[in-house]
């Protein structure tokens, strides 16, 4: 009887799960899988292979956008680490317990307002007629109004201020759990700062630092709005290119090749970042 | 010569002051605690020899060199801390090695010297363990050798015991003692047990409120000791409260609550009128007639049987008075009516301490 209930519970706590993974997750991305395998012949006559991805391997501009992009999103993580490593350490070791709430909430801004009306805060600032360059001038430090936006500096700081809280809650939550008797130790036993931060602080903070980097990659990898409104027609991101042969080409089936060409590249380099600096899945991200 | 010294060490946080006014030497090679209330600035005394505090006031000179202005990575103090913090995400032998690539030696002298201390603390051949795969007191050994293969001046130890159970604590501080005669460095021992300093430690200084009440050997501090506070802290007292009468020499005459009289030795210097307390330790108490003066006479409480320690509580008045009755020898039931009798030399009279003695 318990034991039926047992039973029962499980699968009543684990049904929305499964759905919301079968459904959401998996369903679609089988579908653009079988979507982009297939070749339009003719009206409603389907042929099935690989010349999508083909088309894609054989064009350099395509693969080339992806390259980049995935540099780009590297960049971006790496800045994010950068930048994001000081502010996690400062809110989990330094702060009182009292602002440190306020901290974090300061952390969450740039996501209560939406990625369309983030971007056009930039562009706002930072274009020739905008905020920035107009007091420049105003103040004479430069002579004529500059324009700010449509280059690859411009992107990468629109990206890394709305990716990096993704980067410091797993960092602020592993740091937290550091106790600070191992940095004391660290330098009692003849560490000097870098030392410690090196053998202790980081690889301690490694669960974190793997956790961030793969979010913030995956999400700059596949952000749209950001690099398209900062970046203008140079951007060359390549979400562009599958809205384009979503959208505008209205070719579905190169569409879905893109998209999981990004998915499975995206998911290389993730890999490829873990065999790097010899971590696994699972002593970081499963280990906390 | 001193391996450490230290020379009115004061330090203040705000207008609170955790450690006042404290001087300690430590000879070479010796085993030194340091015991105290919860709270009476032990920790913070540790911190400043370590260096992670500065001291408000004071000297701090290890070896007769002054580290006051050294970093805590330069001075060849090492500590043992009280969660003990070995580095989880390495393992046995890096936790070891950590601190000799600190001090960058040649790669092929490490392994060898992790292997040697590893021998030494009992635990030779695991390098490769993962610190969760260690028990308790193994945990506490390679804390241990962290430090001394480092061949430290002054190994300071935190509560290194507090974390682990009764029964492995008992063992370790007979381990610990070994280890300490086994390295031969000197070892200064914090800690609020005052069964582990008695134990252990060549010498004790009873800490209150951030001073030092007393420095001395182990015995000196149980049958001479200098203040109310030491006679309650170290080893078990019966305290009796009264008023000091008439002095006479070093004997006085003290008239307890309940209109009793007692003789005992004025041990600091209350004079007739004072309220005083009478500390009797359970040892010094037998049962039988005593000379006017050096007895009380009550019923039997309860007995209570520890083995050697075995106790008899004996009430009179509001007081409950322990006497010791190793192994139950005495053959006394519950109920009966006894004298409680001691010697005038072994009933020693303290000022009242302030606080009544309650230990936090
Ligand atoms: N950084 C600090 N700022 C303010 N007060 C402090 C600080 N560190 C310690 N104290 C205070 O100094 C006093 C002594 O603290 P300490 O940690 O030295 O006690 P302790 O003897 O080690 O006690 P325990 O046996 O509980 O570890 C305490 O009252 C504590 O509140
Ligand atoms: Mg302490």
């Amino acid at each position: 009887m318990s034991r039926d209930a047992g039973r029962l519970s499980l699968i009543l706590l684990f049904t929305p799960f499964a759905l919301w993974i079968a459904l959401l997750i998996i369903l679609p991305q089988l579908g653009i899988g079988y979507v982009s395998i297939r070749e339009k012949v003719g009206i409603n006559q389907y042929e099935y292979g690989f010349k999508n991805y083909v088309d894609f391997i054989t064009e350099p501009v395509y693969r080339n956008t992806l390259l980049r992009t995935a540099w780009m999103s590297i960049l971006v993580t790496a800045l994010a680490l950068i930048i994001g490593f000081p502010i996690a350490w400062y809110i989990a070791k330094i702060a009182r317990e009292r602002s440190r709430a306020a901290l974090f909430l300061m952390c969450l801004i740039p996501l209560w307002v939406s990625d369309l009306v983030r971007a056009y805060g930039w562009i706002v600032l930072l274009r020739e007629t905008g905020v920035i360059s107009m007091t420049l001038v105003k103040w004479g430090i430069i002579s004529q109004p500059i324009e700010m936006l449509y280059n690859d500096m411009t992107v990468i700081i629109g990206l890394v201020y709305t990716v990096i809280l993704f980067m410091i809650v797993p960092l602020v939550s592993t740091l937290q759990g550091m106790d600070d008797a191992l940095l004391e130790a660290g330098y009692n036993l003849g560490g000097s700062r870098v030392t410690v931060f090196r053998r202790i602080i980081v690889p301690y903070a490694m669960p974190g630092i793997v956790a961030g980097c793969i979010i913030t990659f995956m999400l700059t990898a596949g952000s749209y709005l950001t690099p398209i409104l900062l970046g203008g027609k140079n951007s060359s991101w390549f979400t562009e290119q599958i809205y384009n042969q979503f959208i505008t080409r209205y070719n579905w089936e190169s569409g879905s090749a893109f998209g999981v060409s990004l998915l499975v590249f995206t998911s290389f380099v993730v890999w490829a970042g873990l065999r790097l600096t010899g971590q696994s899945l699972a002593t970081t991200v499963a280990k906390e | 010569m001193h391996d450490l010294s230290c020379t009115d060490l004061t330090k203040r946080f705000g207008t609170f002051t955790a450690v006042s006014d404290v001087s300690l030497d430590i000879p070479s090679g010796s085993f030194f605690s340091i015991l105290g209330p919860s709270g009476c600035g032990k920790t913070t005394l540790m911190r400043m020899i370590a260096g992670f505090e500065n001291p408000s006031a004071g000297d701090i000179r290890i070896k007769g060199e002054s580290v006051l202005a050294l970093p805590p990575n330069k001075r060849n103090v090492k500590m043992v801390f009280q969660h003990l913090a070995l580095f989880p995400m390495m393992t046995v032998g890096e936790n070891i090695a950590y601190g000799l690539r600190c001090r960058k030696e040649p790669k092929h002298e490490i392994g060898p010297k992790v292997a040697r201390v590893l021998e030494r603390v009992g635990l030779p051949g695991n390098e490769d363990k993962k610190i969760d795969q260690l028990s308790g007191g193994q945990k506490q050994r390679i804390a241990i050798a962290r430090c001394m293969v480092l061949e430290p001046d002054v190994l300071l130890l935190d509560e290194p015991l507090g974390a682990l159970d009764l029964k492995l604590r008992e063992h370790m501080k007979i381990e610990l003692k070994q280890l300490q005669h086994q390295f031969e460095t000197t070892f200064l021992y914090i800690t609020h047990d005052q069964s582990e300093a008695l134990v252990m430690s060549d010498n004790v200084a009873v800490m209150n409120a951030g001073r030092f009440e007393q420095i001395g050997a182990p015995k000196d501090l149980y049958d001479a000791p200098a203040s109310g506070f030491v006679a309650g802290f170290v080893g078990d007292a019966t305290v009796l409260e009264g008023k000091l009468g008439e002095v006479r020499g070093s004997q006085g005459r003290v008239v307890l609550e309940g209109g009793q009289e007692v003789v005992g030795s004025v041990s600091d210097s209350s004079t007739t009128g004072d309220t005083v307390e009478v500390f009797l330790r359970p040892e010094a108490l037998r049962l039988g007639d005593g000379e006017p003066g050096c007895r009380l006479g009550g019923t039997v409480d309860s007995l209570l049987f520890n083995g050697a320690s075995s106790r008899i509580l004996v009430r009179t008045g509001r007081h409950l008075i322990e006497v010791a009755d190793p192994e139950q020898r005495s053959g006394v039931s519950e109920g009966s009516t006894v004298n409680v009798c001691w010697s005038a030399d072994r009933a020693r009279i303290f000022a009242r301490r302030p606080d009544g003695g309650a230990i936090v």
